[in-house]
C-alpha cells in the first residue's frame, strides 16, 4: 500500500485556538522555521493517520499560517497567508485548509472560511471552543453549515481533545474542491478578473479577484514581468481601486453569513451578553484599573526582571562550572598544544557561552508564554499604548526593554510578539542599550577605579550614584534613538492599533512547554552557529600572533614547566600583546586616542567583544594579574598605578574612565547580541547597521565626554 | 447620516451606538473584517487609565481601538 502524502494549512482568526489544535495533531512532532524571504514564524509538523501498510494511510505536513481575519495582507504576518493560499506557485501552497473558528464568534470566523471556500481549494471547517459554546448555550446545526458552505464541519474542543480523531479521519480521505462559490466574484468586478485569468491558470474567479486586489505580493509575477505589465493595464483601463473593492466584497460576504447563519446558530439573550461582561470584566476592572493596574503591571516586571536577573544566576553558575569542569577534562586528556587551546579555550569556551543564555531563556519565555496565554500580555498593550507609541515603540516593547537589563539576547528573542514590523524593529534596535547584567563587571570596576568613595548626608553613596546614572543614560538612549528610528525607518504598513481584547483564560501549560522548549533550539542552533565561530576567530586573534617574538614567548610559556605564577603572568601579558589582537590594539591607538584610550584598551574592546565582562579578565591579563584568578582588586591597583607617558599622571583619570564607561554602555560590545538580531531580522542588513549606529554614539559621546572633563 | 452622528472617539463610556460610516477608507477594511460593519451596535467599554486608546465592545468581542482611529467611525448614540 502506498503512503498518501499530503499538506495542509490551518488558519483561523486570532485566539481562535488555532495553536492548541496544530499542538494536537502533530505533538511532539514540530519544528519552526521563517517562512522565505520574511521572518515571520513559520511552525510546521507531521501528522500520522493510519498504520503503514494499510490502506488509508496518510502523512500530513501540518503548517500553521499566522493568525488573520482575512485574506487581505495588512500587516508583514498577513501578507504569508495570502501569499501561501492565491499563490498556487509558493512551495507552501497546500492541498488541504483546516479553517479553525471559534464556535462562539462563528459570524467572524466564516468571513475568512468563506473566502477560502471561494479559492476552491479542498477544506475542512473546525468550529472550536466547543466547551464554551454549550456553556453559553448556543446551538450550531452542524449539518445545515456544512451544506451551506459546501464543505465538511467538525466540531471540536481542542483543549480536550474533542474532536480530534474526527479531524484526522477527514484528512485521510481525498477531500473535493468546494462545488459552489460563496459569492460571485467575477461579478464585482468582471472585466478585470475576467483579463487576470487570461494571463494566468487560476483554479476560480475569486482567486482573480484576489490577485487584482494584491498585484505587488505574488511572487509569479517576478519572473512574468510581461504578464504583470497587462494585467496592470487592464486595472488601469477599468478604473480598479483596491480598497473600494475589498469593502464592496466584505460587505457581500457578511451579507450572506447573516443569511446563511441566520436558521443555523442560536445564540441565547444571557449568552449574547457574552462571556467578557460577566469574569474577564470584574478581572480588567483591576488590572486595567488608573492605580492598580498599573501597580500590578509593576509587580508582575518585577517579578519577570527577578527571574531572568537573580534566578537565573543559579542554574548559570552551574553551566559554568560544569564547562569549567569539561574544559579542564580536555585540557588534561588531549596533549598540549594547539589543537587543544583552539578546543578548548575556542570551541568550548564559545559552546559554553551558548549553553550559558539557556537559563534565562527559558525562565523569559515561560513568563511571556504566561502573559500571552492569558490574555494579560494584550492589557499591556492596551495601558502602554498612549506612552510608547511616540517614540515609535508598542506597548509590548515593555517586555524586551525591560528583560534586556537583564541580558539583550532573551530580550531581542522575546520582541517577536510585536505585530508590526517596524515597532518591532524599533525595538530590537534600542534593546541593546539598556544596561545588561555583562556592563556591571565593566561597571563596578571602573567606578571603583576613578569615582571617588564619598557619601553625601552619611547615607547616599557617591559611587552608587554613578552607577545608577548609567543605567538611566542607557535607558534614555534607548528612548531616544527610538525617537530617530522612528524618522529614518520607513514602512508601507500603517500601523493601527485595531486588535481583539481576548478573554482571559488558564494558561495552556503544555503549549507553553513546547514555547520554551523552540525557543531554546532555535537559540542554540541558529544563533549559536554565529556565536561559536566569532568566538573561535577571537581565540585565533588573542592566542597567535606574527613574528619570531611572538614564537618565542609562546614556547617559552609552554616549554617551561617549572615557572612561578608571575613569570607565566608575566609572559601572558607579553603573549597578548605580541598577538593578533595585540597588532590590532596598538594600530587601532591612534583612532581611539582621542577618546583617551591606548592600546591596552585597544586590546580589551577587541577580545571583550566577545562579552562585555571578559574586559575585566583581558585587563588582568595586560597587567599580568593572571587571567585564572581574575581577582578585581588585583586589576584595581595595577589600573590605578598606570601613569600616562605623556602627562606623567595616573593614566585613569575621570576623563577617561568616563569616557570607558559610556563607550561600553552604547557600543554593541557583544557577538551574541549580534547573532541573535541577525536570527530575528533573517539578515545582516540590520545587525551591521545596528553595530555601526551603536558605535558611532558610543564614539561620539566617549568623545565628549573625555574632552570635557580633561 | 442622521442630525445626532457624532465621531466614536467622542462618546461617553458605557453609551451604546450603531455604526454609520467611516471616513478613512483603509482603516474601514481593517474593521470591516473584524466584523464592525455600518448597522452594528457599539458599547464603549472603557478608556486605557491614560485616557487613549479605547476599548469597544462589538461583533461579539472587545476590540481596542486608537483616539484617532475612532475618529474616523461616524455613530450614531442609541438612547
Amino acid at each position: 500500500m502506498q503512503v498518501r502524502n499530503i499538506r495542509v494549512a490551518l488558519v483561523g482568526n486570532p485566539n481562535s485556538g488555532k495553536s492548541t489544535v496544530f499542538n494536537q495533531l502533530t505533538g511532539l512532532n514540530q519544528k519552526i522555521a521563517n517562512f522565505p524571504g520574511v521572518t515571520v514564524e513559520k511552525r510546521s509538523g507531521f501528522c500520522q493517520i493510519g498504520k503503514a501498510g494499510e490502506p488509508g494511510h496518510t502523512v500530513a505536513e501540518i503548517i500553521d499560517l499566522p493568525g488573520t481575519y482575512s485574506l487581505y495582507p495588512k500587516t508583514l504576518e498577513e501578507q504569508v497567508p495570502f501569499q501561501v493560499l492565491c499563490d498556487p506557485s509558493n512551495p507552501s501552497h497546500p492541498d488541504v485548509v483546516i479553517i479553525v473558528a471559534d464556535g462562539t464568534n462563528l459570524k467572524r470566523s466564516l468571513f475568512l472560511c468563506s473566502q477560502i471556500v471561494d479559492l476552491k481549494i479542498p477544506s475542512i471547517l473546525v468550529v472550536n471552543m466547543m466547551d464554551q459554546v454549550r456553556k453559553r448555550s448556543i446551538t450550531i446545526d452542524f449539518d445545515k453549515l456544512s451544506h451551506g458552505l459546501g464543505i465538511k464541519v467538525i466540531p471540536m474542543n481542542a483543549l480536550g481533545g474533542e474532536g480530534v480523531m474526527e479531524l484526522k479521519k477527514a484528512l485521510a480521505i481525498e477531500l473535493p474542491v468546494p462545488a459552489t462559490d460563496f459569492i460571485d466574484a467575477s461579478g464585482i468586478a468582471p472585466e478585470v478578473v475576467g483579463a487576470i485569468r487570461q494571463q494566468v491558470r487560476l483554479n476560480s474567479s475569486y482567486a482573480a479577484f484576489q490577485v487584482a486586489n494584491n498585484l505587488e505580493a505574488i511572487g509569479y509575477f517576478k519572473s512574468h514581468t510581461h504578464k504583470l505589465e497587462k494585467i496592470r493595464a487592464a486595472l488601469k483601463e477599468n478604473d480598479f481601486d483596491p480598497s473600494r473593492m475589498q469593502a464592496v466584497e466584505t460587505l457581500e460576504r457578511y451579507k450572506e453569513i447573516t443569511e446563511l447563519l441566520r436558521d443555523i446558530t442560536f445564540t441565547p439573550a444571557a449568552g449574547q451578553e457574552g462571556y467578557y461582561r460577566g469574569f474577564t470584566k470584574r478581572i480588567d476592572n483591576i488590572l486595567l484599573h488608573k492605580v492598580w493596574g498599573y501597580l500590578i503591571f509593576l509587580v508582575v516586571m518585577f517579578l519577570l526582571f527577578q527571574a531572568v536577573f537573580a534566578w537565573a544566576a543559579y542554574p548559570m553558575e552551574l553551566v559554568d562550572t560544569a564547562f569549567a569542569w569539561i574544559s579542564g577534562m580536555v585540557h588534561d586528556l588531549l596533549p598540549k598544544g594547539i589543537l587543544n587551546d583552539l578546543l578548548v579555550e575556542g570551541v568550548l569556551a564559545g559552546l559554553g557561552g551558548v549553553v550559558i543564555f539557556i537559563p534565562q531563556i527559558a525562565l523569559l519565555f515561560m513568563f511571556i508564554a504566561i502573559l500571552e496565554d492569558t490574555g494579560y500580555m494584550t492589557r499591556v498593550s492596551f495601558m502602554m499604548d498612549k506612552m510608547l507609541r511616540r517614540f515609535g515603540l508598542n506597548g509590548r516593547s515593555v517586555i524586551p526593554l525591560i528583560s534586556g537589563v537583564a541580558c539583550a539576547v532573551p530580550a531581542i528573542m522575546s520582541t517577536r510578539t510585536i505585530k508590526s514590523w517596524k515597532e518591532r524593529l524599533i525595538t530590537i534596535f534600542v534593546t541593546p542599550l539598556m544596561s545588561c547584567s555583562a556592563r556591571l563587571p565593566v561597571y563596578t570596576l571602573l567606578i571603583a577605579l576613578v569615582v571617588p568613595q564619598h557619601n553625601y548626608g552619611g547615607f547616599i553613596n557617591q559611587q552608587g550614584l554613578v552607577l545608577m546614572a548609567l543605567y538611566l543614560i542607557g535607558f534614555v538612549a534607548a528612548l531616544g534613538s527610538a525617537l530617530v528610528l522612528k524618522w529614518i525607518i520607513r514602512s508601507r504598513e500603517r500601523d493601527y492599533f485595531i486588535m481583539e481584547i481576548p478573554v482571559y483564560r488558564m494558561p495552556r501549560w503544555k503549549n507553553i512547554g513546547l514555547a520554551i522548549f523552540e525557543k531554546i533550539r532555535i537559540f542554540v542552533f541558529d544563533a549559536g552557529k554565529v556565536i561559536v565561530a566569532i568566538s573561535v576567530v577571537l581565540w585565533v586573534l588573542s592566542s597567535t600572533g606574527p613574528g619570531d617574538s611572538f614564537r618565542k614567548v609562546n614556547t617559552a610559556l609552554q616549554e617551561n614547566e617549572q615557572l612561578d605564577k608571575t613569570e607565566v603572568n608575566k609572559l601572558m601579558a607579553e603573549k597578548l600583546r605580541l598577538s593578533y589582537a595585540g597588532v590590532i590594539g596598538r594600530a587601532m591607538e591612534p583612532a581611539i586616542a582621542p577618546l583617551g584610550f591606548d592600546w591596552k584598551i585597544g586590546i580589551a574592546l577587541i577580545t571583550s567583544f566577545a562579552a562585555r565582562e571578559v574586559f575585566v579578565g583581558t585587563m588582568s591579563t595586560i597587567y599580568s594579574v593572571g587571567s585564572t584568578e581574575a581577582n578585581t582588586a588585583t586589576v584595581r591597583e595595577k589600573m590605578m598605578a598606570e601613569i600616562n607617558p605623556d602627562t606623567g599622571l595616573p593614566r585613569y583619570n575621570l576623563a577617561v574612565g568616563w569616557s570607558l564607561m559610556l563607550f561600553y554602555a552604547f557600543a554593541m560590545q557583544c557577538m551574541s547580541t549580534l547573532a541573535v538580531v541577525r536570527r530575528e531580522t533573517g539578515s545582516w542588513k540590520w545587525p551591521l547597521f545596528q553595530f555601526a549606529f551603536m558605535g558611532v554614539l558610543a564614539y561620539i559621546s566617549s568623545f565628549l565626554v573625555y574632552r570635557f572633563l580633561s | 447620516m442622521s442630525e445626532q452622528s457624532t465621531r466614536l472617539s467622542g462618546v461617553e463610556v458605557g453609551q451604546s451606538c450603531v455604526i454609520e460610516a467611516f471616513t478613512d477608507d483603509e482603516m474601514k477594511l481593517k474593521l470591516l473584517e473584524m466584523g464592525c460593519l455600518p448597522g452594528e451596535t457599539v458599547v464603549i467599554d472603557r478608556l486605557a487609565p491614560m485616557g487613549d486608546p479605547m476599548a469597544i465592545q462589538v461583533a461579539g468581542s472587545i476590540i481596542s481601538i486608537r483616539m484617532h482611529e475612532a475618529f474616523n467611525v461616524i455613530v450614531r448614540p442609541l438612547s
